[in-house]
């Protein structure tokens, strides 16, 4: 067995100890078995039946029946045993997910870590239920009958004594010989099916293009390639399931013919004869179900390894989680600094360098910018010109790679990263929702909310109206297979959500992109309520018709973006790795007086004329 | 929600109701024997496994028989030329039970291979004409992932599921005859036992592996659905410093599951234990009742002594059996879901005797078109009339599920009208063949694939005999030239699986250029900037614009960026044309089309 699967068995030792202990039993039981069996055949005579042998055969039936139950208890606690490490090794992989985070470049983990846990792990199945009780048995059988028959037959057992080493033996050769090819033949199987589901997966492209006719051909001849191929390497490796077979019938004549001829000669008696062939087949029989089993021990294996390879993977640098083990937190240089209040205190960036491995430039090239309490900013900017960046520098999500964030005077960074997020309040594009409540989704990250005040933060963000028309109002679970919430709805619960946090700051990244005018109107309606007494960072889409400048410090074209966005507050332009001021007026906390250190605010760009006024966007 | 239209899923219900009552449903009833129907002309090698497994596992209950045999019969101390039969015989077993081993795994997997040969051929010949309109749910890529399986799995049913059984059969009844010819009650005790062990026995553990199945199923599916929320909502979670919240809940779930996977082990491991029990009884009773016919001087002591051995090695033959089992009940349901695809009826139905292709320019016209998905459903397209001459560029567009693919796969001839026409040069689409059709009227479906192999031959599926000029003259038309350039593998770079490895702007490219290759004088382009960002679906469209220049192009869009140069827009709304026109003239009407222009603002996000 895996060692660390061992390892990983925990509370199951026990379960895995009762397998052993069955398997035990079951092989005294085999002797025991073969012992009465002999002794009935050769007692038995013409006035010698069943009556005199009663207590023979009543030992036999119990042996019997106690051999059913041990085999079905090895079974039981090996499944069992397979139930508590599968539920540990999930446990363990999700905690490892959660703490792998939102980071972008972790996402084919998370889907394999997704795989493994709702199904791949259930390849433990089979390899702890039929494989593991059979290689305890091929352990222990097999010495415990060479044993015996040796006690009884020393010759006999010589005979079994060599040639059950014969079996894994030639096993092993044949295996050495044809592990290449087998292991193309997986490849091979792999690649061909997947050709096949390829061409499937095409086939309205090859009916457009006249193609589909001529694959019927080209399928059966990969195929029948295929089959060709295969069943050369087959005839090889099938030679090691050859080598069981016989060995295990050649033993089992041999000693069949040998005790026979020294029976005919007087110089063994006939139970001991019956006993040493009863117990001769009983030596191969673990071997061969071990061997046949071969697939679920190799599929068992392969899940729980790749399961301890993703536990294995280092965690991307910074990234902090919840952790059962111990610390809550990754790096946290000073847990206990207080996190200013954003109410009264700027956020500095000061030269912020930001970018995503594997892109050679960075998004943000010492980008400065002063965030003031109460600021209504508009962020405008290209795709990938790095608003989302910069958002996720706020919520740190990422951390910038140059420069620093500064809450007042305190490094971003060496505050504590929960306490500093409860003062933000995040709406993506595309909020995500929990296959909870209704009421459990609004109250994400405020358990202890009351549902007067989860009510109240429906009503606020206009939710409070399709809620009440839901099957179970608050509390319908939103469950894809049950549910079907518009894109408005969804984002209303969001919003929601944000009335409910209450924080400070708010990150908005172009909340209304996937709704349709009318429920985006609404929704801004919404929002703005929200806004009041608030610092606000909206991400926005560019009105239709709107244009910017496409370089910081470049002189703007006559159509100009509205100098006051949406909001009325400050329009700022994410370009070139930098972020400019294009208009607006910064929040009452401006009044305070810019920060020591901080990039005074610049006007880049002349106030014109707003074109497409009364277009969406504009709430 | 893109091209609903396409899925069909409204007439699963309704038609392949209809097909029951036309009497076709005792052939979807009866999937297994369906599918080894697929060996019909293979019987005469599926026999040869059968049998070479017959006698492997009859050698090996004859060599303990016969062995058996040998030692009562040497306890009577005879001449040893009385043994000489035996002693061949063991030997001559011993070797026979490998070999024809080794026989039967090499008949089964070469019947099971050869099978799975025509098992694809038959799906890909259905699959070819039902694809794309006729399939149900045929868009859905795990659906397609999962028949493929089945198709794949019917290996397994060769190889486990049907020669053990009739292996069983045949040592099964030898073993009972021998026994019953000794003791008949043995014999008949014999008989009960091995039916238990082979039929009883895996049939119970099917029931407990189902039950538990059942149990575990919802337990599963709260699990999945924790997994997945901590994995799309990751960053909400941490955002709103949740993921404590979220991680107990997947860990509730998951204990539960662990909870009803101890629970159930006990259901679970029934079948080893029985099969067991039942070996072990049977030899016993039939040891019992052997032993009284000896102590009744019925039954000498040689005999005696293979009657036991026999009823002991029998069970060999049932082993095999609950493996089987499971094979036979996985097939069964592999076999349905691949009975429903190859019972699917026809969307559209092909000439018998299809008109020649007319030479020359080729204008294709729809008059007042109309097309419903269930024969009682609404309908999907209402009225739809539209003329596209050699040279003229007509735009759709309108909301999803305006019926705009629909309306391309009737002229793609993957679905027929309801009403209406649909002409070539004033003959009706349907008096042509589909391929010679799409021959004329071709270009990118929505959603084109791109097959696993080279950028170069996912090209040439457009055109096998295209010259190498031709391609660099597509290439550069799309602007692809100077990327496939850079790569250093140049044409010869694989996309991919499903084209993985290259970016949505270039896949969507390719799958222009091999439209522009295969040059139909009509050319549909169903949304050529699907699934790209904004900056990547400026470049795309100005590019499509640009190539389709003079060429005769249906194009569907949501992109209106640009559609100032085709010469008609055709508005589609709940299947009906709501409005047509020229952009300026659309703009100032004030409807439908300037209401999807002023909305068009959220393109720019990302």
């Amino acid at each position: 067995m895996n060692r660390r699967l061992f390892a990983d068995a925990g509370p199951a030792r026990r379960h895995l100890a009762g397998t052993v202990l069955a398997g035990l039993a079951v092989t005294v039981l085999i002797l025991a078995q073969a012992g009465l069996l002999a002794r009935a055949l050769a007692t038995a005579a013409p006035g010698v039946g069943a009556g005199a042998l009663r207590w023979t055969l009543i030992a036999l039936g119990l042996v019997v029946l106690a051999r059913a139950a041990a085999a079905h208890a090895g079974e039981v606690s090996a499944m069992r045993a397979a139930a508590i490490v599968k539920e540990r090794l999930r446990s363990r992989l999700l905690r490892h997910a959660i703490r792998l985070g939102p980071a972008g470049d972790c996402g084919q983990q998370a889907g394999e870590i997704t795989a493994l846990t709702t199904s791949g792990l259930d390849a433990l199945d089979p390899y702890f239920a039929r494989y593991l009780p059979q290689v305890v048995l091929a352990g222990a059988v097999p010495i415990a009958v060479i044993a015996a028959v040796s006690s009884a037959d020393w010759i006999s057992g010589g005979i079994i004594a060599i040639t059950v080493p014969l079996i894994p033996l030639f096993g092993a050769l044949v295996g050495m010989h044809t592990k290449a090819q087998t292991e193309r033949n997986w490849q091979l199987l792999a690649r061909l099916s997947g050709h096949f589901l390829d061409v499937v997966q095409g086939l309205t492209t090859l009916k457009v293009f006249g193609r589909a006719t001529a694959q019927q051909r080209v399928i059966e001849t990969v195929t029948d390639e295929y089959r060709a191929g295969v069943l050369a390497t087959l005839r090889v490796a099938f030679l090691s399931a050859l080598v069981l077979e016989l060995s295990a019938a050649l033993a089992t004549a041999l000693v069949a013919v040998e005790v026979g001829l020294r029976l005919l000669y007087g110089q063994l008696s006939y139970p001991t004869a019956l006993f040493v062939l009863l117990l001769t087949p009983e030596a191969y029989l673990p071997l061969r179900n071990a061997a046949a089993q071969f697939h679920a021990s190799a599929d068992g294996t392969a899940a729980a390894r790749r399961a301890h390879e993703l536990l294995d993977l280092p965690l991307p640098a910074g990234t902090t989680g919840p952790d059962r083990d111990g610390a809550t937190q990754v790096d946290l240089p000073v847990p206990d600094l207080a996190v200013p209040d954003l109410r009264t205190t700027p956020i500095v960036l000061d030269a912020v360098t930001a970018g995503y491995p594997g892109r050679p430039a960075p998004v943000l090239d010492r980008a400065g910018v002063t965030i003031f309490p109460g600021d209504q900013i508009t962020l405008l900017g290209r795709n990938g010109a790095g608003k989302s960046t910069l958002l996720a520098l706020l919520l740190r999500f990422a951390a910038p790679t140059g420069g620093t964030i500064r809450v007042g005077q305190v490094d971003l960074a060496a505050l504590p990263l929960e306490a500093w997020r409860r003062q933000i309040g995040w709406l993506p594009q595309r909020p995500a929702l929990f296959a909870w409540s209704v009421a459990e989704n609004i109250a994400l990250g405020a358990p202890d909310a009351t549902r007067a005040a989860i009510e109240r933060a429906a009503e606020l963000a206009g939710a409070a109206g399709f809620i009440a028309d839901l099957p179970d109002g608050y509390d319908t679970v939103l469950d894809e297979r049950a549910l079907r919430l518009s894109s408005g709805q969804r984002q209303k619960i969001a919003l929601a959500r944000l009335f409910l946090r209450d924080a400070p700051l708010l990150l908005l990244d172009e909340p209304v992109a996937h709704l349709d005018p009318a429920s985006a109107a609404e929704f801004r309606a919404a929002i703005g309520t929200l806004r009041a007494g608030r610092t606000v960072i909206e991400v926005a889409h560019r009105p239709a018709g709107w244009s910017w400048p496409d370089r910081a410090g470049e002189q703007s074209g006559p159509d100009l973006v509205d100098p006051a966005g949406p909001s009325g507050g400050r329009v700022l332009l994410v370009a070139d790795g930098a972020i400019a001021e294009l208009g607006g007026e910064p929040g009452p906390g401006y009044a305070t007086g810019p920060v020591a250190g901080g990039p005074a605010l610049i006007r880049l760009g002349t106030a014109g004329r707003p074109v497409g006024r009364g277009g969406p966007g504009r709430g | 929600m893109t091209g609903t239209g396409m899925t069909g899923t409204g007439m699963t219900g309704p038609e392949l109701a209809g097909l029951d009552r036309a009497g076709r449903s005792t052939r979807r009833d009866r999937p297994l024997l369906r599918m080894l129907a697929l060996a019909a002309t293979l019987r005469g090698r599926l026999a040869l496994a059968a049998v070479a497994g017959a006698l492997a596992t009859g050698c090996g209950v004859a060599l303990l028989a016969v062995s058996g045999y040998l030692l009562a019969r040497a306890s009577q101390h005879p001449d040893i030329t009385a043994l000489s039969v035996a002693i061949v015989a063991v030997r001559g077993l011993s070797v026979g039970r490998g070999a024809f081993r080794y026989a039967e795994r090499l008949a089964s997997h070469d019947v099971a291979f050869r099978v799975l040969a025509r098992a694809r051929v038959a799906i890909w010949r259905r699959l070819e004409r039902l694809a794309p309109a006729g399939l149900p749910a045929f868009r859905s890529g795990d659906l397609l992932a999962r028949l493929v399986s089945d198709v794949d799995a019917t290996q397994d049913l060769f190889i486990r599921g049907v020669a053990p059984p009739i292996a069983a059969a045949l040592v099964g009844a030898g073993a009972v005859t021998v026994c019953v010819a000794l003791v008949t009650p043995a014999g008949l005790v014999l008989a009960a036992g091995l039916l238990a062990g082979g039929v009883a026995v895996p049939a119970i553990g099917l029931v407990a592996a189902r039950s538990a199945n059942r149990q575990l199923a919802p337990a599963r599916g709260r699990f999945a659905a924790a997994v997945a929320d901590l994995r799309t909502g990751a960053a909400d979670l941490q955002a709103f410093g949740a993921s404590g919240q979220a991680l107990d809940r997947a860990e509730r779930a998951n204990r539960e599951l662990g909870r009803l996977g101890r629970r159930s082990a006990a259901a679970s491991g029934l079948g080893t234990g029985l099969s067991a029990l039942v070996a072990g009884l049977t030899l016993w009773a039939a040891l019992v009742l052997g032993v009284a016919a000896t102590g009744a001087g019925v039954l000498g002591r040689v005999p005696l002594a293979v009657l036991a051995l026999t009823a002991m090695a029998a069970f060999e033959a049932v082993t095999l059996l609950p493996a089987a089992a499971v094979q036979l009940s996985q097939a069964r349901a592999s076999g349905r879901r691949i009975a429903e695809v190859l019972d699917a009826p026809d969307p559209v139905a092909e000439p018998a005797d299809p008109l020649p292709l007319p030479a020359g320019p080729v204008t294709i016209a729809l008059r007042d078109a109309r097309l419903r998905y269930a024969p009682d459903g609404p309908l999907a397209i209402d009225g739809v009339s539209l003329d596209l001459p050699p040279g003229r560029r007509v735009a759709l567009v309108g909301p999803n599920g305006a019926g705009k693919s629909t309306l391309v796969s009737v002229l793609l001839r993957f679905r027929e009208l309801d009403g209406g026409s649909a002409t070539l040069n004033g003959v009706d689409l349907a008096a042509f063949a589909g391929d010679d059709v799409r021959t004329v009227i071709g270009g990118c479906p929505q959603d084109p694939h791109l097959f696993d192999a080279s950028i170069e031959e996912n090209l040439r599926i457009a055109d096998p005999a295209v010259s190498g000029e031709a391609l660099r003259t597509v290439l550069r038309q799309v602007g692809l030239d100077d990327w496939v350039d850079r790569l250093p593998e140049g044409l010869a770079t694989r996309v991919g699986p499903d084209g993985a490895r290259v970016s949505g702007g270039q896949r969507q490219r390719i799958a222009l250029a091999r439209a522009l290759l295969a040059d139909p004088a009509v050319l549909i382009l169903d949304e050529p900037t699907a699934h790209l960002d904004a900056g990547s679906r400026r470049q795309v469209m100005a590019d499509v614009l640009a190539v389709t220049r003079g060429r005769c192009t249906l194009l569907i869009t949501h992109d209106l960026d640009g559609l100032a140069q085709v010469d008609e827009i055709v508005v589609l709304d709940h299947g009906r044309v709501a409005e047509r026109g020229t952009h300026a003239g659309l703009l100032a009407a004030d409807g439908l089309y300037r209401r999807l222009w002023l909305a068009r603002a959220g393109d720019d996000a990302g």
